[in-house]
């Protein structure tokens, strides 16, 4: 648990709205350098087990640990938990970079702004260094022409990019991508794509939620299946694609391919 | 969809007309027209008065700049928290703000000022308390009456307004200011606030240039505003459409300028591309 060679440390998360457990006791372990793609049908509580690890979705049960710090939480007194210091949360947080399924840029900033906002509001970056990163980031994410332009004016592609590069201009310890090619047009996903895939080569801790399969499985080392709230199966991408064991997962491969 | 709401409303350069489209014939008329009126206007009216009022209609207008920047800043300023209350506030925040902004909604700003004004002022100089502070030369004058009342009908327009701006930011970007650590206040002041107020400036622009046209109402409480100078004028001159076509004019300047300041402002910051 302690272990900071372990970038994210997941055990038993149960996840409850009303009546209905969407998880039902999830643990995972990322190792620092792994890709883990995070497969399974819809509703099988993946996107929501992806929201839990930085506490946008608050878990009813389980713990969750960030470089061997665990987050420490109490009972809500409605059966749930809820962080009990804020603070740590906060912090947490500034060392997970999320790229959302519907980019979430901020509207009323232009990208650049976008990309320093964090690094200097949350990291209390200076402003010259926060900007000589960003122009960084977005030339690797090829949008350093597009960095003076409004979210509105970029496609869906170039929005997500620029999601990418603000989830990296916090240097954050592990990526957290939350099926970030799910909106997108079908031309562009291949961009998106490539960006992630780059990243993933450079043995930067990911954990990505996705229905691209192919993609999963050249870039993940390491692949779970999520069905109704349990792990189904999990392991190396050629055994969970070569040769699934359970009936799910061999009816949700067919079914993709 | 509310961006592209957004865009309608907003004033971008291709609204602007083109040298050709200018010039159409139906607009040729019409500014034909206009120029005959305004000549019968300065031919055939009196306006040999003008001179000796310019000073004070000056003034006038003045008191009328100030009484609306004073109340509309003041009650924006009202209006944040009362539209953050409504929107995120506990319930015993959520209903006085939610009561607040219906009463006054509901009844003429008329009524509101003269309650405050002959209401509250004639009852302030019973208590020998408030008769001693240093409150009491400014309670005796009519103006902060007009300012309370402006102040407090402006909030509570402007409070609904805010509620739904920060309603309709996007949940995902909040979110995503939470995702990346800022806490609560920093959200706020960062992402929450800019963003609702970008929102509701084409709303803010049309509540102003209404708000300057509940100015004149502080004239029936002795506020001498460009309104009241006008009047001043008929009575001494005894004329009735001149002095009036000018305070019509008057106001249809200032209202330009303000809706052309409001549009700088929301163009700042593009909404939706081309």
């Amino acid at each position: 648990m302690t272990d900071a060679a372990q970038a994210i440390a997941v055990t038993d998360l149960h996840k409850r709205f009303g009546p209905l457990e969407v998880l039902k006791g999830v643990s995972l372990t990322a190792k620092q350098g792994d890709v883990i793609a995070i497969i399974g049908g819809s509703g099988s509580g993946k996107s929501t087990f992806l929201r839990c690890i930085n506490m946008l979705e608050l878990p009813s049960a389980g713990t969750v640990s960030v470089h061997g710090e665990k987050i420490r939480m109490k009972p809500d007194g409605r059966g749930g938990l809820v962080p009990e210091d804020r603070k740590q949360v906060q912090r947490l947080r500034s060392q997970l970079g999320m790229v959302f399924q519907s980019f979430n840029l901020w509207q009323h900033m232009t990208i650049l702004e976008n990309v320093i906002e964090a690094p200097i509001h949350v990291l209390g970056k200076a402003k010259a260094e926060a900007i000589a990163t960003a122009e960084i980031l977005l030339k690797r994410v090829g949008l350093y022409e597009k960095r003076d332009a409004y979210p509105a004016f970029l496609s869906g592609g170039q929005q997500q990019r620029a999601a990418i590069a603000r989830a990296l201009a916090i240097q954050p310890l592990v990526m957290l991508f939350d099926e970030p090619t799910s909106a997108l047009d079908p031309e562009l996903v291949g961009e998106v794509l490539s960006v992630i895939g780059d990243l993933a080569r450079e043995k930067r801790t990911m954990i990505l939620v996705t229905h691209e399969m192919k993609f999963a499985r050249d870039v993940a080392n390491h692949i779970v299946f999520l069905h109704n709230g349990i792990i189904e199966e999990q392991g190396p991408p050629e055994a969970i694609f070569g040769a699934p064991r359970s009936e799910r997962l061999k009816k949700f491969i067919s079914s993709i391919h | 969809m509310t961006d592209q709401t957004t865009h309608a409303v907003a004033f971008t350069p291709e609204d602007l007309p083109t040298a050709r489209s200018f010039f159409q014939p139906h607009r040729i008329v019409m500014m034909l027209v206009f120029a005959a009126f305004v000549v019968c206007v300065a031919v055939f009216m009196r306006w040999d008065w003008l001179p000796r009022y310019l000073p004070r209609l000056g003034w006038g207008i003045l008191i009328s700049l100030v009484m609306l920047f004073s109340t509309s800043i003041l009650g924006f300023l009202l209006a944040v928290p009362i539209g953050l209350a409504q929107v995120a506030g506990p319930w015993f925040l959520k209903l006085p703000a939610k009561v607040f902004c219906t009463v006054i909604r509901g009844t003429p700003l008329l009524l509101q000022l003269w309650l405050l004004y002959y209401g509250l002022g004639s009852l302030f100089p019973q208590f020998p308390a408030i008769r001693q502070s240093f409150l009491w030369p400014y309670l005796r004058e009519a103006w902060p009456y007009g300012v309370a009342a402006l102040t407090i009908s402006f909030a509570a327009y402007e409070g609904e307004v805010m509620r739904g701006a920060f309603a309709g930011v996007p949940a995902g970007e909040l979110e995503a200011a939470k995702a990346y650590g800022m806490s609560r206040w920093t959200m706020f002041r960062r992402i929450w606030l800019p963003r609702a107020i970008h929102r509701a400036l084409p709303t803010l622009n049309g509540e102003t240039v209404l708000q300057l046209k509940s100015t004149p109402l502080v004239a029936t409480i002795t506020v001498v505003d460009v309104y009241a100078v006008i009047s001043k004028v008929r009575q001494e001159t005894f004329l009735t459409y001149e002095p009036l076509l000018l305070l019509a004019l008057i106001y249809m300047c200032l209202t330009g300028i303000l809706v052309v300041a409001f549009r700088t402002f929301e163009n700042r910051i593009p909404t939706r591309g081309a």
